[in-house]
């Protein structure tokens, strides 16, 4: 009977883990979701073709006899459009019968029935018939044609995300078969090289989040991850080249800890302003931001722009503080995953055994509360504005020395910028943080192929992020959208209040 | 109110004192620094040239340029600076921001004049100049006055900004009308503004958050535009291409010598900011409206129990802000180069809102707060003219260090309303 009751017990509580896990995963996962659909509109609308359909008169036609000038051309006119302007992308349509047959003008060749050759399109332009050839339609003639377009560039677009992201199904089954039965391991390799690429964009992330999420935790809103990235990377970098002949098991940790010190160093000086001054540290942390790349635009100029080269670039890192790489050439995946795996485990043993992140987080929830039990709010802000700025810094220093091997300008596409959705997706919590670093890394990493597969610019990535702040700050509309109901176990996320002065 | 600033101010009166030290102290090391570095560094018989003429055609007669012995006005600067500083160790100023406004500005000229030393200086350029930088940023300060007066804080006037600067020059583009440019950059910002709105107010999500994603909306979406459809040269040229509005002179004031090219030969962006200015400023402190507002801003609940419709006067709040933020960011691209580059902005919605705290949540401070930055912008940019190899890196960063000073509280504490950021909910 007692057995019973505990194993009952035991089963609820269970139950309760994983429906409260649920439900905590429920909310992000729908904004990523609405995030990606919200996108693919953007995408479609974007799209020229779906443009030139939407236009009021986007496609004239070629009558055979009156010409009426709103909506039509003579065929001189045509035949001139069709020489000097006809593009690829163009939709040419050529009429058989009492029906048109369109065809897209494309470079080469991929489905016969749909499509026509550029030259060929050229060549056929000039033999152009009054009445049997029209430059397509206008929407209200063939609407489903411009929903056709509109679902075929999105797909297009996430197909492109995702191939560049994870990888090409077909080709990793035929690399691993190959690697099965030859021993030939390289394209095997060279198909896995999108995803191993994910998780080393997803790296940054890691640590970025991280330094957000510390400082959400505290009450502190960090914008600031860019530039403390900026500094911990630049200092590492320096570190990296310049101290010489030491042995790899001293370089690289001392590398990576300069990365910490210069993030920590930007991140404490708007937490001290803010424990001091009370000013707040949104602004101070942007500022600092500029601060940061102007200071690096100079360094790279100057102190520290490699001899000879004409570009504001730093010499190279030594190979001694390298983060050693886990497989061969075409795999770039580095030890910075291990790295950021301990910091995870890091700072979550901070925030929840310990007595700092207990007087962080109390911090972060009600400072009144924290003053009143004997906290030093000041020392707690100083605090969590170093330990999120050394977690930057650490991403920064894991960039030059897992990736690049030298510091340019503008090698951060934005991790820290992008953190900032991240740590709210992953809800503050580390793992959470490594979820959602997860999904950033690769979001980021198959956008690059987006845009050159699909042409769809890497911006996207960003308006998504944007939506995705939305719709986790303001879960009621993600609520409304999907008649959830609410839970009430979900808190509200408070994160700053006022200007503090 | 005035009960509470008077007991703080018993309270603060040890920091206080310190603060009046803090600040003799730097009056003195400003003197000392000018007499050190900029009069021993110049030789007797060198003389400094201003240009008290504009560099572009103008109304004005053309008067003498200023010319004058470079040392001697370097000691009697410093002179001043040193005197200032005693005074205020002995006695004390009443108004130390203003004080130190004035110990800066002769730092500032005593620069110049060291820097200008056996050359010559357009004075009048850069003043004009300072007062078109402070324009998008006074733009910003007053959008995030009338937000914050109603309690509702407005980091977004970045997001806002940038996205009207977008919208306003494709339109002119497309049409040909600067005008029609201007008022769809005004209403894109009024958009955002009532998105900021919708979200702070309906959703009481954290204002900070909100503004956030409006701000990574904007780049991200200006960003899109800009990769996939301008990166056309042909598509470049029709939507992104405009005409920019040229100069008008006022007739009788633009004549006045340096004051006329300064103040009344500028384009139509600097007017209407005077005009938001005097609008803002009369509204805010004497009508109905503006009374409202700000007991809003102060005390909600009582607003409310005295039939005060706080949500609405949130909502026309937060949308005048965006549609201020979006004249702001007009001026970026039809009012200055008559193109949209990704990120143009470069923080100035941020530096605004900055002058916004600096001025004291006040339409009139906010504008000197954007003049100081605005000097700073246009006096790194003649600097870099005056002294060739400057590292200029340092020099950009300075309106961003300026900012911190001002936000740190250095020169005079700023009180925000006192619901600033609070969502208001209703029993």
């Amino acid at each position: 009977m007692a057995d019973e009751k505990k194993k009952a017990t035991k089963e609820r509580n269970g139950n309760g883990f994983w429906r409260r896990a649920g439900r905590t995963m429920l909310i992000p996962l729908l904004a990523v979701v609405v995030g990606l659909l919200l996108g693919g509109v953007m995408v479609a609308i974007s799209d020229p073709v779906v443009l030139r359909g939407l236009s009021p008169n986007p496609w004239l036609v070629v009558p055979s006899g009156e010409v009426d000038p709103s909506s039509q051309i003579d065929l001189q006119t045509a035949l001139k459009f069709h020489k000097n302007e006809l593009q690829i992308g163009d939709y040419l349509a050529f009429k058989r019968g009492n029906s048109y047959i369109y065809r897209e003008v494309v470079k080469e060749i991929t489905d016969r029935e749909t499509q026509i050759d550029f030259e060929r399109a050229k060549n056929r332009a000039p033999n152009l018939e009054a009445g049997n050839v029209a430059i397509v339609l206008t929407f209200s003639d063939r609407p489903f044609f411009v929903f056709e377009a509109a679902g075929r560039a999105v797909w297009q677009a996430y197909r492109a995300l995702f191939i560049g992201s994870i990888g090409d199904p077909q080709r990793i089954a035929e690399g691993w078969r190959a690697a099965v039965q030859d021993g030939n391991w390289l394209a095997f390799r060279e198909a896995m090289r999108p995803i191993t690429e994910s998780l080393v964009t997803s790296i940054p992330y890691i640590f970025a989040g991280l330094a957000v999420a510390l400082g959400f935790q505290a009450g502190l809103f960090n914008i600031g991850a860019e530039g403390q990235i900026a500094i911990g990377a630049a200092l590492s970098t320096y570190l990296g080249y310049s101290l010489t002949g030491l042995p790899a098991v001293l370089h690289l940790p001392i590398a990576l800890i300069g990365g910490m010190v210069g993030g920590a160093f930007w991140g404490i000086i708007p937490g001290y302003l803010k424990a001091k001054t009370g000013a707040h540290e949104v602004i101070n942390t942007i500022m600092m931001n500029y601060v940061a790349f102007r200071l690096m635009s100079w360094l790279l100029r100057g102190p520290m722009q490699r001899p000879g080269a004409g570009k504001p670039v730093s010499p190279f890192v030594l190979e001694s503080a390298y983060l050693p790489t886990f497989f061969g050439p075409p795999l770039r995946l580095h030890a910075g995953l291990i790295v950021a795996i301990l910091a995870v485990i890091f700072v979550w043993w901070l925030l929840y055994k310990t007595t700092i992140g207990f007087e962080l987080r109390t911090v972060g929830a009600n400072p009144n509360a924290a003053k009143y039990s004997g906290m030093s709010v000041a020392r707690n802000i100083v605090i969590a504005m170093g330990i999120s700025g050394a977690l930057a810094g650490l991403a920064g220093a894991n960039e030059v020395l897992g990736l690049n091997h030298f510091l340019a300008e503008g090698f951060s596409p934005g991790y820290g910028f992008d953190s900032i959705a991240l740590a709210l997706l992953g809800k503050s919590h580390p793992l959470g943080v490594v979820l959602a670093a997860l999904l950033f890394g690769t979001l980021r990493s198959g956008a690059t192929s987006m845009q050159s597969l699909a042409q769809v610019p890497i911006d996207i990535i960003t308006t998504i992020q944007a939506l995705v702040i939305v719709f986790i700050a303001a879960p009621e509309i993600i609520r409304w959208l999907f008649r959830l109901k609410a839970t009430g176990e979900e808190e509200k996320t408070v994160i700053t209040r006022g200007w503090g002065s | 109110m005035s009960v509470a600033a008077a007991s703080q101010k018993l309270i603060l009166s040890t920091s206080e004192k310190r603060r009046r030290t803090i600040f003799g102290v730097i009056f003195l090391l400003v003197g000392i620094l000018i007499i050190w570095f900029f009069a021993f560094e110049s030789k007797p018989g060198q003389l400094t040239t201003f240009g008290m003429n504009p560099g572009f055609a103008s109304n004005a007669p053309t008067i003498p340029d200023l010319i004058f012995p470079t040392q001697p006005v370097l000691y009697a600067l410093g002179l001043i600076a040193l005197f200032m500083g005693g005074w205020q160790l002995a006695r004390g100023y009443k108004s130390i921001g203003a004080m130190f406004g004035i110990v800066f500005g002769l730092f500032v000229l005593a620069f110049l004049a060291w820097a200008a030393r056996d050359k010559s200086f357009n004075m009048v350029g850069m003043l004009q100049a300072t007062l078109v930088r402070a324009t998008p940023i006074a733009l910003g300060a007053f959008s995030g006055v009338i937000a914050e007066r109603a309690a509702v804080i407005n980091i977004a006037i970045e997001g806002m900004m940038l996205a009207a600067a977008l919208v306003s020059v494709v339109v002119a583009s497309a049409t040909g009308s600067l005008w029609l440019g201007m008022v769809a950059g005004i209403i894109t910002g009024g958009v955002l503004g009532l998105l900021h709105g919708v979200m702070a107010i309906q959703f009481k999500v954290d204002q900070i958050i909100s503004g956030t994603a409006i701000n990574i909306l904007a780049t991200g979406i200006t960003g899109f535009v800009v990769k996939r459809f301008f990166i056309d040269p042909n598509i470049n040229d029709k939507f992104n291409h405009s005409q920019i509005f040229p100069p008008i002179q006022i007739p009788v004031l633009s004549a006045i010598p340096v004051i006329g090219p300064i103040l009344f030969s500028v384009n139509v962006l600097p007017y209407l900011m005077f005009i938001v200015l005097i609008a803002l400023h009369i509204t805010l402190f004497y009508t109905r409206w503006g009374l409202r507002t700000i007991a809003v801003g102060e005390h909600p609940k009582a607003a409310d129990t005295l039939g005060v419709n706080v949500f609405k006067i949130r909502y026309i709040n937060i949308t005048l802000s965006g549609m201020i933020a979006g004249l702001g960011g007009a001026y970026f691209t039809i009012g200055r180069v008559g193109q949209f580059d990704e990120a143009m902005t470069a923080g100035r919605g941020f530096i605004g809102l900055a002058a916004m705290i600096f001025g004291k949540w006040t339409p009139i401070g906010s504008l000197g707060a954007s003049l100081l930055f605005g000097f700073a912008d246009s006096f790194q940019q003649k600097i870099q003219i005056l002294i060739p190899g400057f590292p200029s890196e340092f020099l950009l960063m300075a309106p961003y260090i300026i900012t911190m000073i001002v936000l740190a509280g250095v020169v005079g504490r700023a009180i925000a309303p006192a619901a600033d950021g609070i969502p208001y909910e209703k029993d």
